[in-house]
């Protein structure tokens, strides 16, 4: 603990940013571990670039990661940093303009030589043109520290002990901001455990920096942020993509059936393949297929076996999967399809989120091809979701959507665990008798649900073949018949509508009830949402918010919400997908506000669209 | 299993609607007269197929079956027969179908040695969309999108299948029902990706295409191979095949010093390749029969033992336990 004087903050928002090969990532993952540790209530927004090491120094080189923590509950990693640590000039010029007047900036005086200056397109030192006078800047030589501190560490090169400079700022910056370091002591520990003197460089360089800010006068103060009343119970921090993991392994125990996934590395849903294949002890298998497309055809062909088949891509992948999920919508089988949107078109921006694929998920396959959607609206909504959408395709024998995004998939928040025993239990009831005068009609639909019997090979008595083409209702049998394919089309249809039965009404956050701007969302931006209504209603002013989770069908009540508001807005982050929905199925005039910058929604400028709806009501 | 099932057990109650002639009637009566034989029961039994005519061939037959979707039956074939050890799994395909968009999943399925049959119809036409030319058409065919004659060199079926590492490549005549029978039965007994060429007929688009080995009733041009026995053919049997220093194949007198015996387990694929360049056009006989058979770890297998494996080492998984895995505080 410091014997500096402790100033009081409620919220702090941090941003680290320095080289790809800085370690960015780890240095804000393990600040983040910390502050989880104590109770804070965190949201994060790793930023890093496609590449996997740019040349050093240069612009497109910058990874970024962002968090904010507080004292009460937040909803977003933070409109914009109070604390910039730069770890070089290119990581300046990048992140500068997000930092406002008066904001600290820490940076590594050692990087802001010549040569990096002008790889960052610098014309002049900032440290020293007087450019930075608008901001409390820190300039502390972090490489020359760190190799001093590591000068006795035997075994460690010079470019070894360099690299650890990022740990000599994180513990510098656990000093600052009164966080305990014993988490990621035992972090480096265990993860360089094959390499004890690294292991032994990296401890040294966290201490030091911890050190530093204790015995330097350029920080005269600490801050305190105290853990937020959160509701009680155990508690753990869980980025989307890790979220969405166990909730499918969930979504498989409580099944009974074996999780299948077949999946094609692609940037920003890789991680869940490696994940789930960490999940053996479950059953689950893991296939890395040789394309898209395989990925999927396996998920059918394992779902036609019987198992929980589940694809997992982004937005690339999930564009050349449409035939296949055509086809298991034909077969009726139920097949998991997990979109985990990025910026496009084409290859895009793979690490940066957007809302681009809501109507491509809706409407992208041949004629008319009805499939469910749900969307998860927060990292550990990202299980809850998974569950949801396994419990539509194996009641319904249905293909589902689950939309996540970029953001949502690796940032992270703290999640309350639920109780096991309190998941939904997704029973499945295959076919195991003749269901009609002692034949087995694969397509003689529960009267409910018009879900089609499912049985499976090895069930003895029920053979069948189920294809691509048209069949006839109730035998399955190929069919051209006119009126077959109309009455078949229709019950597709249908049996996907009528799920709004059997989902939850939308549920509206309007404090006062008497809100006449509703404010609509749908996925990732619930955050940013949720946080410019607060800052509307702290300004006095009222507003309503809703939050899809299913897009299709819509909740029941969907219209009807609607319709109570005298305007509506819908925030996305693509040209109005959700808009053009909600105004073509409810006759509604709503409005959007649409950015596409492959970051997620500012809560100020949320509130500021609110506010200026509200003032024109 | 209760009592022993017939050829009828196998048959649909659908009214099979290839052309009149076509081949595939011959390979589908072979399939069924063959299943009984195997022993294996019905509902063990899946048809998986893509897209043409070929492709049609699960609805004939009283198995479990999906008729999927172009060049994908290996991809969905390999997501079943690794998550169900215990089924009977058949890919059943054509020269459009496996060799052109199939292509990619074609190789795949075979280096990984999944547990399933491909059997290839091989018509060197596109049937089903009437008559366009086929990976496998010969350089030069005229067919209703090629006017001027096809620019594609035609791909070798079973060469591309060693290339791919197959463990079990063979080839058979649709009408040759003892032959086919043979090739079938070696490839259900090979546990693996067995990958079969079968030539078959199409009356309509191609007709006559085989004609040389089909209605060779004297055995002139028929390479029958058996793996352990020599390679003999010829009407008399006066012909054998033997190696070159190069490694290609030539044909010799069943006299010759030095002809080849076959064997069809040799560890190397060399021979076995070198055998699929035997063709009707560069040396005057057509190999049919199994090339190849050899053991390799299969992928299914491969799977299970790594999902046992961590079950030892971890035990069964827990939910609760993983959720709260990793580092948790408590909030009173």
């Amino acid at each position: 603990m410091s014997s500096k004087p402790v100033e009081q903050l409620h919220q702090v928002i941090v941003r680290f940013a320095g080289d790809s090969g800085d370690g960015m990532q780890l240095t804000g993952s393990q600040f983040t571990s910390e502050t989880a540790m104590l109770g804070n209530d965190i949201s994060t927004l790793p930023d890093f670039p496609a590449e996997i090491r740019a040349p050093a120094g240069s612009l497109p080189g910058v990874s970024g990661f962002q968090l904010h923590f507080a004292d009460h509950d937040i909803l977003t990693p933070g409109d914009a940093p109070n604390v910039l640590v730069a770890m070089n000039p290119a990581a300046l010029k990048t992140n500068l303009k997000d930092l406002p007047k008066g904001g600290t900036l820490i940076v590594n005086a050692d990087a802001f030589n010549d040569r990096n200056l002008q790889k960052a397109g610098y014309a002049a030192n900032p440290l020293e043109d007087g450019s930075l006078d608008e901001f409390q800047v820190h300039a502390v030589p972090l490489t020359t520290l760190t190799v001093g501190a590591l000068k006795d560490v035997e075994g460690v090169t010079s470019r070894e002990a360099e690299r650890s400079k990022n740990m000599f700022a994180l513990g510098l910056m656990s000093w600052l901001y009164g966080r305990p370091v014993e988490a990621t002591e035992s972090f480096i520990t265990t993860k360089f455990a094959k390499r004890p003197e690294i292991a032994e460089a990296n401890l040294k360089a966290l201490r030091a920096g911890y050190a530093f800010g204790e015995t330097t006068e350029t920080f005269a103060v600490t801050y305190e942020v105290k853990p937020a009343k959160l509701k009680p119970g155990i508690y753990r921090n869980i980025t989307g993509n890790q979220a969405l993991s166990m909730g499918l392994v969930a979504a498989s125990e409580l099944s009974g059936l074996p999780l299948f996934l077949g999946a094609y590395p692609i940037t920003p849903a890789s991680s869940i393949l490696e994940e789930l294949a960490g999940y053996k002890q479950f059953g689950v298998r893991t296939f890395q297929a040789e394309d898209e497309i395989a990925a999927a055809g396996a998920a059918v062909g394992a779902a036609f076996g019987g198992s929980l088949g589940v694809t997992t891509s982004a937005g690339p992948g999930i564009v050349l999967k449409a035939e296949t999920i055509g086809l298991a919508i034909m077969l009726e089988l139920p097949l998991l399809i997990c979109d985990i949107q990025r910026a496009g078109p084409s290859t895009g921006m793979p690490t940066k989120p957007e809302q681009g694929d809501l109507l491509m998920v809706l409407f992208g396959r041949n004629s008319e091809s009805p499939v469910p959607v749900v969307a998860a609206l927060s990292p550990s909504d990202c299980f809850h979701a998974a569950i949801e959408a396994a419990r539509i395709a194996l009641k319904y024998r249905t293909p589902v959507y689950l939309l996540s995004d970029a953001y949502l998939a690796n940032g992270s928040e703290p999640w309350l665990l639920p109780d096991v025993s309190t998941l939904p239990k997704l029973d499945v009831d295959f076919a195991t008798e003749p269901n009609f005068e002692g034949q087995f009609l694969p397509y003689l639909r529960d009267e409910q649900t018009l879900a089609r019997p499912w049985a499976v090979p090895g069930t003895p008595g029920l053979e069948h073949r189920v294809g691509g083409l048209e069949k006839a209702d109730r035998t399955g049998n190929i069919s051209y018949d006119p009126d077959n394919h109309d009455l078949m089309t229709r019950l597709r249809a249908q049996k996907v509508a009528g799920i709004a039965a059997d989902i939850p009404e939308l549920e509206v956050d309007d404090p006062d009830g008497d809100a006449t701007v509703l404010v609509l969302g749908w996925g990732g931006t619930y955050g940013p949402i949720a946080a410019g209504c607060r800052r509307v209603r702290a300004n006095g002013k009222k507003v309503a918010h809703a939050h899809l989770r299913h897009l299709n069908p819509f909740p029941r009540n969907t219209g009807e919400v609607l319709r109570r508001y005298e305007k509506v807005l819908v925030p996305e982050m693509n040209l109005g997908q959700l808009l053009k929905l909600v105004r073509a199925e409810f006759l509604v005039d709503a409005v959007g506000y649409n950015r596409v910058t492959g970051l997620p929604l500012r809560a100020a400028e949320v509130a500021e669209a609110i506010e200026a709806m509200v003032g024109s009501a | 299993m209760s009592e022993k099932l017939t050829m009828k057990d196998f048959k649909t109650d659908q009214e099979v609607r290839w052309c009149p002639g076509c081949g595939d009637y011959a390979i589908l009566a072979a399939m069924q007269s063959f299943m009984p034989e195997l022993g294996i029961e019905r509902e063990r039994t899946v048809f998986v197929s893509g897209i043409g005519c070929a492709a049609r061939f699960p609805y004939y037959m009283n198995t479990y079956g999906m008729h999927s979707i172009h060049g994908r039956a290996p991809a969905i074939a390999t997501g079943l027969a690794a998550s169900r050890r215990d089924l009977s799994v058949w890919v059943v395909t054509g020269d459009g179908d496996a060799l052109s968009i199939g292509g990619n999943h074609l190789i795949h399925a075979l280096r990984r040695n999944v547990n399933f049959k491909i059997l290839l119809f091989n018509n060197k036409i596109y049937g089903l969309t009437k008559g366009q030319y086929s990976p496998t058409s010969e350089l030069g065919m005229v067919t209703k999108s090629t006017p001027m004659g096809s620019l594609d060199f035609p791909f070798n079926p079973l060469s591309l299948a060693i290339g791919a590492e197959a463990t079990f490549v063979a080839r058979c005549i649709d009408t040759d029902k003892a032959g086919t029978t043979e090739v079938l039965r070696a490839a259900a007994q090979h546990r693996g990706s067995a990958f079969v060429e079968i030539f078959q007929n199409c009356p309509i688009f191609n007709d006559d295409a085989w004609d040389f080995v089909r209605d060779d009733k004297a055995g002139v041009n028929r390479i029958t191979l058996q793996s352990g026995s020599p390679i003999l053919w010829g009407a008399d049997h006066e012909k054998a095949l033997r190696q070159r220093s190069d490694g290609s194949i030539e044909v010799c007198r069943a006299t010759d010093d030095g002809i080849l015996v076959h064997d069809a387990e040799h560890e190397s694929a060399s021979l076995a390749f070198a055998l699929t360049r035997v063709t009707q056009a560069t040396h005057g006989g057509t190999p049919v029969g199994v090339f190849r058979d050899v053991q390799r770890a299969v992928y299914d297998d491969l799977m299970a033992e790594q999902i046992e494996t961590a079950t030892e080492k971890q035990g069964k998984g827990d939910l609760a336990a993983l959720l709260h895995s990793g580092e948790t505080w408590r909030i009173s």
